[in-house]
């Protein structure tokens, strides 16, 4: 190493980034609180799992919005087809959990695949309005296809095995909640991975500086596309998730209200930082199952009073806010 | 030998507008070479369509022989090609180190790696910092580069082309916005450069120019005027006409 006064910080800085990867403490407490409230509220585990569900698919957001700087509001589109997936092939005689998992993954990402090489060629608003677009008509079109997904009335007759054949889906939602579980934490450990690769920075500089990417060489429309595959193919999974722990699929599962509640939790927990969803979702969703019984008629009154509150002072979100407050602190003394 | 940047006959309109006007341009390889012109001469319009911003209406493009006029920009960056640009153009969310790392990928053929930790190629970073040692900006290297001042930033600007190693380097206006007492430290960085590397500078100040380039050429209204050392455009009276007359005159 060089010696040379007043150059110690720098090489400090090649050496933190060296490390940016490793998993730190308290990346685990998520996962510590979730197997803690197993225990603690076992009669919560509907909930719960929908909780673990809905950070699958906030996740699959924050990777294309987050780190591509892609915005949608058409998620649900890759969630209603892993749903629907899951649910054809269970109420068809398939109904072995992990390889629908699977081929909802593979239906997903195909989807994205070709709906993103045509509207990633778009930006903005056009960009947002083509996600909508690509939703709704999914819908419609299961709406339609009412002999195939059962239309308006949902799917039934879904059949799903035990879990590796060992593990029966029960009343008390136990299975779903630690099956829920183990797939987030995969899917999550495979989100990590891919923010903290080569790909994933090149993302990021999508996201800062799109201009420049183009004049360092990178390929901006393949990777966009790819992300955005893999998005979908995460989404697409966390729908299949749904449909095999509630043995059902309805058409709000493509709905726009799926997407735009998962946004807001992501927003409310923090974008393009991995964790937002771990936050904002169990925040929103608890919030959301609380109000709604001290308050059955007006309870949408207060999600909204929340939103409108971390949008005032936390921009960022609560991670950004926990961020700016922990700066401060160290610069204090 | 070909050189390391051809144009020939070069145009680009839009409707009625001609921005640039058969432009003919050989960068020899190792070049310091200028391109000046007043305000709205069609330079940075050049730039956009050597680099594949623009394609061209007509005309082809040379690099080091081969022709690239039909390639896409990042296929052009790939042989060498590279630019920087007028104002800054930054990851200004990411570290300076960061900022050079994603070109280093780039030129190495990493950034589609979905495997491994970005962090752990140290060949990457160690390049990555000697790009920002060269610079003399390697003590920058943990800050968010929004957090600098906008001559540091220039600076960054740099490094993040010298990253990709090129072998023709397009400098926009090296030293815009960056207070007359600062420039002197670009121009100091800009003629420490490898001399392998290919120059274009495409520049408004006269100082900065005459100190730099070993040859100039003049653009007005998107076609060459004239070319030649520093001497003979200084002593050109075209060129005094349009360009530095204008200049006086202001």
């Amino acid at each position: 190493m060089r010696a040379t006064a007043g150059r110690d910080a720098a090489p400090l800085a090649v050496e933190a980034m060296a490390r940016g990867h490793r998993l730190r403490a308290w990346e685990l407490a998520p996962w510590l609180i979730a197997v803690l409230a197993y225990f603690v509220f076992p009669s919560y585990l509907a909930l719960g799992s929908q909780i673990l569900i809905s950070i699958l698919f906030a996740l699959s957001i924050d990777l294309i919005l987050g780190y591509a700087g892609i915005v949608t509001l058409g998620q649900s589109a890759f969630f209603g087809a892993g749903a629907y997936t899951a649910g054809l092939l269970a109420a068809h005689g398939w109904g072995e959990p992990l390889t629908a998992l699977g081929a909802a993954a593979l239906v997903a990402a195909a989807l994205g695949f070709l709906s993103g090489a045509v509207i990633l060629r778009t930006k903005g608003l056009s960009l947002l309005m083509l996600t909508l677009v690509i939703a709704a008509m999914l819908q419609e079109a299961a709406n339609k296809a009412g002999g195939i997904t059962g239309g308006a009335d949902g799917l039934q007759g879904m059949e799903v095995w035990p879990v590796l054949g060992l593990f029966p889906f029960d009343l008390y939602d136990r299975t779903a909640y630690l099956y829920s579980l183990a797939v987030l934490f995969l899917a999550w450990l495979a989100a990590r991975r891919l923010v903290h690769s080569p790909f994933g920075r090149s993302l990021t500089g999508i996201r800062e500086n799109e201009a420049r990417m183009h004049a360092i060489g990178s390929p901006v429309f393949r990777r966009r596309l790819a992300i955005y595959t893999i998005a979908a193919a995460l989404a697409g999974i966390a729908g299949a998730l749904l449909a095999e722990t509630t043995q059902f699929v309805a058409l709000d599962v493509l709905g726009f209200e799926r997407s735009g509640s998962a946004l807001i939790m992501l927003i409310i927990g923090g974008v393009g930082r991995l964790y937002g969803p771990f936050i904002g979702v169990p925040l929103y969703m608890i919030a959301q199952d609380r109000f709604a019984q001290a308050d059955p008629v007006y309870w949408d009154f207060w999600i909204g009073l929340l939103i409108i509150i971390v949008v005032i002072f936390a921009r960022r979100g609560l991670l950004g806010l926990a961020e700016q407050l922990l700066q401060k602190a160290r610069r204090k003394p | 030998m070909s050189a390391a940047l051809e144009t020939h006959g070069l145009c680009k309109s839009f409707g009625a507008l001609t921005v640039a006007n058969a432009i003919d341009l050989r960068l020899e390889r190792g070049a310091r070479h200028a391109l000046i012109g007043p305000n709205g001469a069609g330079k940075t319009t050049f730039v956009n369509l050597v680099t594949g911003v623009l394609a061209p209406s007509a005309g082809r493009i040379l690099l080091e022989g081969a022709d690239v006029t039909a390639l896409p920009q990042a296929q052009r960056v790939k042989r060498g090609l590279t630019r920087t640009f007028q104002l800054n153009t930054l990851f200004r969310g990411l570290s300076v180190l960061e900022n050079v790392c994603l070109a280093v990928r780039e030129r190495l053929g990493l950034a589609g790696d979905m495997h491994r930790p970005a962090g752990s190629r140290r060949s990457v970073l160690d390049a990555a910092y000697a790009a920002l040692e060269r610079l003399g900006i390697a003590d920058e290297a943990p800050r968010l580069v929004r957090e600098l001042p906008y001559g540091r930033q220039r600076l960054v600007e740099l490094a993040v082309a010298l990253g990709l190693e090129p072998k023709v380097l397009l400098l926009d206006e090296p030293a815009a916005g960056v207070p007359s007492a600062e420039s002197g430290i670009i121009v100091e960085v800009i003629e420490s450069l490898p001399a392998e590397i290919a120059l274009l500078i495409i520049e408004h100040d006269m100082d900065l120019v005459f100190r730099l380039a070993r040859r100039i050429t003049v653009l007005v209204q998107g076609a060459v005027l004239v070319e030649g050392t520093p001497q003979e455009i200084a002593a050109d009276p075209r060129v005094r006409e349009v360009y530095l007359g204008e200049t006086a005159r202001r």
